[in-house]
């Protein structure tokens, strides 16, 4: 069944065209790596599926329904589609618990005590629960990509859109998440990421896209795209990447 | 064998003898030497300059101080009972201030275009009220809406006219204070409550709102302390206040020891004020040092 879907979005800021004409599906259970240099549109394609950016051509598409729709209630989107950033983004003025616990508590109106339930155990299962209630300053930045990610989980979303969660980590701290980006793939979380680790790509994802100044070049099984890209814009990339 | 100067071609990198006296663990002794030679020579100054007599009976006397203070049975003011009238003025008005500010800042940084009319509007009122001198405001406001003829609006006291004038200068000021704080949460935040499906409000209250208050309290308390000199000049409007009733003191007693009671009432209520604004900026930026480690 197809969770989103992105046909020929185009995306422009001010002249500059920086999505020109991309198409991409993810089925339930997938997991895409999109590929590329920085400044290829990443980020924004990630961007324009739950809706912190509008495309200007194209669409998207949630469980078939198109997100232009002027009664689409975007609030309503985000929550089915959860978001991690490169930069953590957590809520310095709120605990490890109250940030985890934002979401449902303010946007679902669910009652606190049983969030708050649910909050501890996602806690637990990242090994950080000892530190519910201190605030995300205290914490390494490994530790900080993992609380934002159960805080995304928290929301029981259909999807989660990762955004080069890894390139603002140490190079020690990248494994820790990692590892539990991988226990989360080996569940079935369907999952949409911009990322650099090719190694990740290879071992988890379902299929591989390399996006090049706004296109879609390639797009396969990481093996095809990683391995014996057919493309000589993609080769150049993946050997660029690998050395 | 050790030489206190590096031989060869190894530079030194001793500080001077004269630096290490000043900066170094003398710092305490040479600043508390320097405070007392300063303070020392203007207390001289006034204490054997050739008007220093004068000038002492004039400003300082004991007993004129506190005549002024509590006032006389036939006196028309005391400076005691003036500063009574600030003080309810200047509070007053800083509840207005703060409510009414954080409105019309809202109002500029919303995007919503319903307010783009009212976002208009709202940015000529604050460079209208920044930009009049307050004297201006309390003549205009306190003169100008009596003269108007207007029904309830044109009969107050001048009291009212002048909690109105000064609210309507100082929202100007602490709007602008409080859209810096609201500029000053990182997008990134707004980003990741939106992204958790926060509605627009929500995220104001649950993300921005809270940040941006630990940057703003310094700022704003400076507003309020020059917002509580600012209710000497109400004066203008016929308020017998602190400074006017220093003023009617003096006339009658011809001795201006009256104004400086004033002087020191006023600092009795803003100093306090600084001091707590200066420990909250140095408590913020420790917090600050700290949490980019």
């Amino acid at each position: 069944m197809s969770v989103l879907g992105f046909h020929n979005v185009a995306k422009r800021f001010g002249t500059s065209e920086v999505l020109r004409g991309v198409s991409l599906e993810l089925n339930r259970h997938d997991v895409v790596c999109v590929i590329g240099a920085s400044g290829s549109g990443k980020s924004t394609l990630l961007r324009c599926a739950n809706l912190l950016e509008r495309v200007d051509g194209g669409d998207v598409t949630l469980f078939g329904q198109s997100l232009l729709d002027p009664r689409i209630d975007e609030n309503l989107v985000r929550r089915h589609i959860a978001m991690v950033f490169q930069s953590f983004n957590l809520f310095p003025h709120l605990s490890v618990l109250q940030n985890v616990m934002l979401g449902p508590v303010h946007a679902l109106k669910r009652p606190s005590d049983e969030v708050r339930d649910e909050a501890m155990a996602l806690l637990e299962r990242i090994g950080l629960a000892s530190r519910a209630a201190e605030y995300p300053d205290r914490l390494s930045g490994g530790q900080q990509q993992r609380v934002a990610i159960v805080r995304s989980l928290a929301m029981q979303p259909s999807l989660l859109l990762l955004d080069e969660v890894t390139s603002a980590l140490d190079p020690t701290l990248v494994g820790e998440v990692l590892e539990l980006l991988r226990e989360l793939a080996h569940e079935g979380t369907t999952m949409l990421l911009a990322t650099h680790e090719m190694g990740f790509a290879r071992d988890v994802a379902t299929s591989v896209a390399y996006l090049d100044q706004g296109v879609v070049i390639e797009a396969g099984t990481p093996e095809h795209i990683l391995d014996a890209p057919e493309h000589e814009l993609t080769r150049a990339f993946v050997s660029r990447v690998r050395s | 064998m050790t030489t206190p100067v590096p031989a060869g071609d190894v530079p030194s990198l001793f500080s001077s003898r004269r630096r290490r006296f000043l900066t170094g663990r003398h710092s305490r002794l040479v600043s508390s030497l320097s405070t007392v030679v300063v303070l020392g020579a203007v207390a001289l100054l006034v204490f054997y300059a050739p008007g220093g007599v004068a000038f002492r009976h004039f400003f300082f006397d004991p007993h004129q101080m506190w005549v002024a203070l509590i006032g006389t049975h036939q006196g028309l003011a005391s400076v005691g009972k003036g500063i009574v009238t600030n003080i309810w003025m200047f509070s007053l008005c800083e509840v207005l201030v703060l409510l009414f500010g954080l409105l019309l800042a809202w109002v500029r940084i919303s995007r919503a275009p319903v307010l783009a009319p009212l976002r208009v509007l709202a940015t000529i009122y604050t460079d209208v009220f920044r930009g009049i001198p307050i004297l201006l405001v309390f003549i205009i406001v306190g003169f100008g809406l009596a003269e108007l003829n207007i029904g309830w609006i044109s009969h107050q006291t001048p009291a009212f006219y002048g909690c109105v004038a000064i609210t309507l200068t100082y929202t100007a000021y602490v709007a602008e204070v409080y859209r810096a704080g609201l500029h000053s949460v990182p997008h990134g935040q707004i980003l990741a409550a939106r992204s958790l499906g926060l509605s627009q409000s929500a995220t104001m209250r649950q993300v921005i709102l809270p940040q941006a208050v630990r940057t703003v309290i310094p700022p704003l308390l400076n507003d309020f302390i020059s917002m509580q000199k600012d209710t000497a000049l109400v004066s203008i409007l016929g308020i017998v206040e602190a400074v006017q009733s220093a003023q009617i003191d003096a006339a009658q007693n011809f001795n201006d020891s009256g104004l400086v009671v004033a002087a020191l009432l006023f600092l009795l209520m803003t100093v306090p004020l600084t001091r707590l604004t200066d420990r909250l900026i140095a408590k913020d930026r420790t917090r600050r040092l700290a949490g980019v480690s």
